[in-house]
């Protein structure tokens, strides 16, 4: 349901019950406050190691790509470089 | 309508509690759960399926083949009203069940499988809750509340919910998405008022040819497809395809679907929308990302009967019904047994449907293979028992291979059908087992 949607039907939802997220450590390397930055916000960081190492660069970059164009991520290009560059030396093959 | 996500500050900063950080995946970690006493009690009573007890906890057991990542980020985890189940991602929640789960035909309600692909869960008050049920493909349209739905005609049918991906992370090579082990399945109860009944209270048009579905479940983002799922008339209008309010004799959990999901018995799933807030008959075939682009599976490639016609290109089809499968759920991959005794070994099977026919394991290799014991039949969709005595004869490695049949033919693949996501993964499973 679209978010506008929920806000009408606010009435009818009370608190979510969140799960008892934990703090998910990626490698500290160049780049890290760009991930945490635009991909924290709509997944937990999880995804990244569970989805490790085996992609290569191109399979980073689609990732990477498809948060953008098919999920639309709010990511700026030069953030959306910083990104791939780091997922395909820290997390990838 | 607040946010459920916490503030990035929160994710980085915020200290561990409880149970279930990395100290504690450590003590539980590779256990293998039949060694030690309860395999002894289990090899001595000879039963079928035993169910988990206290004493026998849940454990990670990862299959080996699964990515280092995912086998290194896995925890045992508790959701809110949930048993601890394997986690795989914390937002959006996925979570799977460990097979201990899978010795009897019904999986628990606390202990079901959790799969969400968008994070803004809202929890759902049941008394102010209701389903819209129209669109333009209806002759009308009306609302619907938990109470209107229990004074229908109530049907019960007992279905396995697998998720397409299940055993992705099993796939060589690997493939990117929620890196799946064996648990995200389940087998329940479910019950509540048939889709059909609903849809005759507003009238389908001959015209309409999909009926869609969408949840209370939205995007972090709101340029973030909706998760909304469409279905042909023609399953929509099968008897067993419900609107479900009640799974194992319970309101569903929260994390299930709370207060009603469709259920479409045999087929995957990505169908079975959770926390139902929509249901509309459509004349013209629905095209969000969710059915465009994802859940797809190239065409002829799957020897699959059920066709989604008005979703289908020249190059892939929607996914539909499930792939006959089966698991061994008695040991775990790397379980100690003791030569010269004999050992039950026992597991479930499943399809879309057709229904299970013979359940065979093989202990050569698949030279030769003999026929399982199948349990009770708790009807066409369920999962089926199986059980298989077995005394391995020398130490060493034993391999027990084991594959379903179904009643039109299908069968297991020897051979994994590579497919882009990663979806119906029904390699006839081999369990080493260390004879000691």
């Amino acid at each position: 349901m679209r978010i506008f949607a929920l806000v009408l039907l606010a009435t009818a939802f009370a608190m979510p019950a969140a799960a008892d997220e934990k703090p998910i450590q990626l490698k500290e390397a160049p780049g890290l406050d760009k991930v945490e930055g635009n991909c924290a916000g709509c997944h937990s960081l999880d995804y990244v190691v569970m989805n490790s190492p085996f992609p290569n660069a191109a399979v980073w970059d689609a990732e990477v790509s498809k948060m953008i164009k098919s999920f639309g991520a709010p990511i700026e290009e030069p953030d959306a470089k910083i990104v791939a560059d780091y997922l395909k030396k820290q997390y990838g093959n | 309508m607040p946010r459920q996500r916490p503030h990035l500050s929160d994710i980085y900063t915020r200290p561990r509690a409880g149970f279930g950080g990395v100290g504690d995946r450590q003590t539980v970690s590779r256990r293998h759960f039949l060694a030690g006493s309860a395999a002894a009690a289990v090899a001595a009573s000879g039963a079928v399926s035993p169910a988990p007890t206290r004493a026998e906890a849940a454990s990670l057991n990862l299959p080996s083949e699964l990515p280092d990542g995912t086998r290194a980020e896995a925890i045992l985890d508790a959701l809110p009203g949930k048993k601890r189940l394997i986690k795989l991602s914390y937002r959006p929640p996925n979570y799977e069940t460990p097979i201990e789960y899978f010795r009897t035909a019904i999986t628990p309600n606390d202990a079901f499988f959790v799969r969400y692909h968008l994070s803004n869960i809202p929890e759902v008050d049941g008394a102010t809750w209701k389903v819209a049920v129209g669109g333009e493909g209806a002759n009308g349209q009306t609302e619907l509340t938990l109470d209107d739905l229990k004074k229908m005609p109530a049907v019960e049918v007992v279905a396995v919910n697998q998720c397409s991906g299940n055993r992705r992370g099993l796939f060589q090579p690997h493939v990117t998405g929620v890196e799946w082990g064996y648990g995200a399945m389940g087998c329940a109860r479910w019950n509540g008022a048939s889709l059909k009944d609903v849809l005759a209270k507003v009238g389908i048009k001959k015209e309409a040819i999909e009926i869609v579905f969408d949840g209370a479940d939205g995007p972090a983002v709101e340029k973030t497809p909706d998760f909304i799922k469409s279905i042909p008339v023609w399953k929509a209008m099968e008897d067993s395809t419900l609107i479900a309010y009640e799974m194992n004799g319970q309101p569903l959990p929260h994390f299930n679907g709370f207060p009603a999901r469709i259920v479409v018995p045999g087929w995957t799933g990505t169908y079975w929308v959770k926390h139902v807030t929509s249901i509309k008959a459509v004349t013209t075939p629905e095209t969000g990302f969710w059915m465009k682009a994802a859940y797809r599976i190239p065409v002829g490639k799957f020897p699959l009967v059920a066709r989604f016609a008005s979703q289908e290109t020249a190059v892939n089809t929607p996914v539909t019904e499930m792939v006959v499968n089966s698991l061994i759920t008695s040991h775990a991959g790397g379980a100690t047994v003791r030569a010269g005794f004999p050992v039950t070994l026992g597991g479930i099977a499943w399809d879309a449907g057709y229904g299970i026919s013979t359940v065979e394991l093989s202990t050569d290799g698949g030279k030769t293979w003999q026929s399982a014991k199948l349990g009770e039949d708790l009807g066409r969709f369920a999962f089926r028992a199986f059980e298989y005595s077995l005394t391995p004869k020398s130490k060493g490695r034993q391999i027990v291979m084991a594959r379903a049949a179904n009643r039109i033919g299908q069968t297991q693949t020897p051979e994994l059908i590579l497919n882009p996501a990663g979806y119906h993964h029904n390699v006839i499973q081999s369990l080493v087992l260390n004879v000691a």
